[in-house]
């Protein structure tokens, strides 16, 4: 039997990290775990209606499975007013480690997912010389397009690279790439620059890890990202 | 010595593998204990379960030991599982060995490697975790330094085709035994291992509760049949028994459910309602193997499903047993869960099959929440005579009633086991499993007013099993299995009024030919699993991995120059006198029981439930000092007061 599920009275927003070896967690494994940890946690989330009902979360810009994160967000509407650090501390708990609570803020009027316009991104690429990174960094922004191949579930697919990149250097500690990239579609992800980059630099393919560290809105003059917790002035 | 982590090694060939997550760890719940603990020589044990970790995480028979194991102080478990082909090439490629998934420590560094057998089909994988591991594959080179290699689970009833690579074999429940062997083990480590790998295996030996394969010797008739098994040092005893844990009730695991980040075939919390069946089924060697009947209570049942939704997060309760609806009180169970979680979104199944309306009542009252979808049910013959030989006492009348009984409560779909290839099946009897499933569509529709309702049948090929009155039966040969699924894919789909609704499962007979080849096969056996495991046989579970003709000609070659051959092992039937590779393994069922209940089953005649009609003799309460065990204990489930943790997240 179809039963009434308790209305929504609030939305909570909350950033979380992916860390360490949970970076292996794909977008549908962070789901799962998320959902049960809600109940753990005894959050009030709301549930849809119908003879299935799912809790009401609303995922924005996922990192792609592999990659490391600080801030990936997303939204949540509950059935009672909350305790937003309670909640935070709670879900926290209830996670397990390397899946992080970061911080947990009341929905403001204003859509999530329209101030997540882009990303800072590191990538750090412990066996590679620098000297070569920086080269390939200056011939990378040196061009007006640079194509890549991506294997997808629908085969390869070719994009450009190049015209997300708002920004980008090499720390000699690491080495490390930062980079600011725009959210655009298609989504250009780190691994597609660090496949420029080799193309355009003649780098091996050694390992590498990508954390995003931010995400939100673009001050496209500067090249920063912000915070998509303040709303915009 | 600390243990290095492989992680670090590992971590740089994880994005180049399929489902990485898997590899990882770090579930809810999961533990991970120092390497040392001061003052305790340490006891360390690697559990596998030799499949992928997406079916071997659920396991509930690893899941249990990994608690017990973990809770005692001076021990730690881990948990291994079987890599897919694409890792195991690049750990080969990288000179990784095989891991554990909990701290990534190396599977060769464990004091010992318990490998729980559900199924056979598992055989190869255990070769390819030794080999990755640094383990030598034959028990006979391993030194005091190599983990000491014990089977566990329904296959290992019959260890015998793995004797070759296998210390240790253990029968039965694994809770009490696996605290017993880890107190023999440490006691030998603490004494500076006197008599090195064999005096640790002797101690073990001597307790009659561990089977140390090299310690018997098999010899054989001209002919091919064993002659003897006998062993061949003092102090072993000539029979091993199995292990029963006697109060469910002590033992109420899994507390803390592990929760995996990837996905695994049962997204659920799994409480064990009772374990044993008497049923009688004669196909059924989880029946037989496990008994006698001890059922958890309900009071304990409560607590375990309240404690595991909270530990876990998990929104789904299974109520697993052999046959759930016989639980004595399961008609409170299932009304006081379901009152309890009334209003959440918690989900409570009850895998059983039993044909009739008392399982309908309790598939009715666990719904409540939520969609009437399929209702299953498992006649498994298609024939009145066909169920008195397997004693599966379902009439044709008690079927139609049921499931018009489930068609009138608003299910829509009822699904219908069956197997082929029982002893005496005639093409009739598989052939009428059409006649039946017309006559499930003929009474739905009328009973229902609608004619989208639908049925399907699912045909599994039927495997004889160690240990059940089915040991001595040939098994149908897989053309002639074939064959019949063919005339009643016919039958079926020749149907212009009923076939459209009417669904058809099953799998081509070849892959049980293998399992029946594993199941029932003696040492020689050992030759065939590693000849197919270095021709690249891995994951032989899965159809897309599975290659009968590899099977068929390790075969050939591993038994060239002996008597015996894959038909040997598989299509042919057996004479009471002869030595059965695991008459020496002790069930607890007496084997000329065993081989009455075979000669009534070739007269059609059946045998009842001695849970409700008095005992007859199966041998297993005796013989290892057991007894049924149930209620009922008219208790009741109270309403929980705090159904959620109460964190305080509410404002």
């Amino acid at each position: 039997m179809e039963r009434t599920q308790a209305p929504p009275v609030q939305k909570l927003r909350i950033r979380f990290a992916k860390r360490g070896r949970l970076r292996f967690a794909s977008h549908r494994d962070f789901q799962r775990a998320f959902e049960r940890a809600l109940r753990r946690a005894g959050v009030p989330v709301a549930y849809s209606q119908g003879f299935t009902p799912h809790p009401k979360v609303s995922y924005a810009g996922a990192a792609p499975m592999g990659a490391a994160s600080e801030a990936e967000y997303l939204e949540i509407a509950v059935t009672e007013e909350c305790d937003p650090p309670a909640v935070s501390a709670a879900l926290d708990a209830a996670l397990p480690p390397g899946l992080d609570i970061v911080d947990v803020v009341v929905a403001d009027h204003g859509s999530l997912a329209d101030r997540l316009q882009a990303s800072e991104w590191s990538i750090e690429l412990p066996d590679a010389p620098f000297e070569a990174l920086a080269a390939a960094v200056e011939a990378f922004l040196a061009e007006p397009v640079v194509e890549v191949q991506r294997m997808t579930k629908n085969g390869v697919r070719t994009l450009d690279a190049r015209s997300a990149v708002v920004r980008m250097a090499v720390d000699p500690a690491g080495p490390t790439i930062r980079l600011a990239v725009r959210h655009q579609s298609p989504t250009v992800r780190p691994d597609d620059v660090l496949t420029g980059l080799r193309r355009l630099g003649g780098l091996r393919d050694t390992a590498h890890v990508a954390t995003r560290l931010a995400q939100g809105p673009l001050d496209e003059t500067a090249g920063t990202v912000g915070d998509p917790f303040t709303p915009p002035r | 010595m600390p243990v290095e982590s492989l992680f670090p090694r590992l971590e740089p060939l994880l994005p180049s593998v399929q489902k990485p997550i898997q590899y990882v760890g770090g579930e809810l719940n999961a533990t991970v204990k120092e390497w040392d603990e001061p003052g305790v020589p340490m006891v360390r044990w690697a559990l596998m379960y030799p499949d992928a970790y997406e079916v071997g995480l659920p396991n509930q028979g690893v899941q249990i030991l990994y608690e017990v194991l973990n809770e005692q102080p001076g021990v730690l478990a881990e948990r291994t599982y079987a890599v897919w082909p694409d890792l195991e090439k690049l750990m080969r490629q990288h000179g990784i060995g095989q891991f554990t998934v909990d701290a990534h420590r190396p599977v060769a560094a464990f004091d010992l490697l318990g490998i729980s057998f559900a199924t056979e089909l598992g055989y190869t994988n255990m070769l390819t975790a030794l080999d990755l591991a640094g383990i030598p594959l034959d028990a006979a080179d391993r030194t005091d330094e190599h983990p000491v290699v014990i089977a566990g689970g329904h296959a290992a009833f019959n260890p015998e085709p793995i004797s070759d690579f296998l210390d240790a074999a253990v029968l039965g429940d694994g809770e009490e035994i696996v605290l017993a062997i880890t107190e023999v083990v440490r006691e030998w480590k603490a004494e500076g291992k006197p008599g090195g790998r064999d005096g640790l295996l002797e101690r073990l030996a001597a307790s009659g509760g561990v089977y140390v394969p090299k310690f018997y010797d098999v010899t054989y008739l001209s002919d091919g049949r064993i002659q003897r098994v006998a062993p061949n040092r003092a102090g072993v005893p000539w029979r091993v028994h199995k292990h029963t844990v006697m109060d469910l009730d002590k033992w109420p695991y899994p507390r803390k459910p592990l929760v995996p980040l990837a996905e695994t075939v049962h997204e659920r919390f799994s409480v064990e309602i009772f374990r044993g069946c008497t049923r009688g089924c004669r196909f059924c060697q989880a029946g037989m193997i496990t008994r006698p009947v001890r059922e958890r209570s309900i009071s304990t049942i409560g607590d375990m499903v309240q404690t595991g939704l909270e530990e876990s997060g998990f929104e789904e309760v299974g109520l697993l047993s052999l046959s759930s609806a016989d639980h004595s009180e399961i008609g409170d169970i299932a009304t006081g869960l379901a009152d309890r979680y009334d209003g959440s979104n918690v989900s409570l199944s009850l895998p059983s099959t039993r044909v009739d309306a008392f399982n309908i009542t309790l598939a009715n009252e666990l719904s409540r929440n939520g969609r009437r979808s399929g209702l299953t049910f498992a006649p498994e013959g298609g024939t009145e005579r066909m169920r008195k030989v397997i004693n599966k006492m379902v009439t044709e009348e008690d079927l139609i009633r049921t499931v018009a009984t489930a068609y009138s409560n608003g299910w829509r779909q009822v699904k219908l086991y069956f197997m082929c290839g029982l002893p005496t099946e005639t093409d009739e009897d598989v052939v009428a499993i059409a006649d039946l499933a017309r006559k499930v569509i003929e009474i739905g529709r009328e009973v229902s007013g609608r004619r989208d309702i639908r049925c399907t049948v699912s045909i599994g090929g039927f495997v004889p099993k160690p240990h059940t009155p089915f040991q001595w039966a040939a098994q149908g040969d897989h053309e002639t299995v074939d064959a019949r699924l063919a005339k009643l894919r016919n039958a079926i789909r020749s149907d212009r009024n009923y076939g459209k609704s009417i669904g058809l499962r099953y799998h081509d007979g070849r892959p049980s030919i293998i399992e029946g080849l594993l199941s029932r096969g003696d040492r020689r056996v050992g030759a065939v699993i590693r000849t197919v495991w270095e021709q690249g046989g891995r994951f032989d579970g899965w159809s897309e991995h599975f290659s009968y003709d590899r099977w068929v000609e390790a075969t050939e070659k591993a038994l060239a120059g002996t008597p015996v051959d894959l038909d040997w092992y598989t299509t042919r039937e057996r004479e009471y006198a002869e030595v059965l590779p695991w008459d020496h393994l002790d069930s607890g069922l007496d084997r000329d029981w065993l081989w009455e209940d075979w000669q009534d089953a070739i007269d059609e005649v059946e045998v009842d439930d001695c849970r409700w009609t008095p005992c007859f003799d199966c041998g297993v309460c005796p013989q290892l000092g057991t007894e049924i065990q149930v209620g009922p204990t008219g208790q009741k489930l109270l309403p929980l007061t705090v159904v959620s943790t109460g964190a305080p997240t509410r404002g």
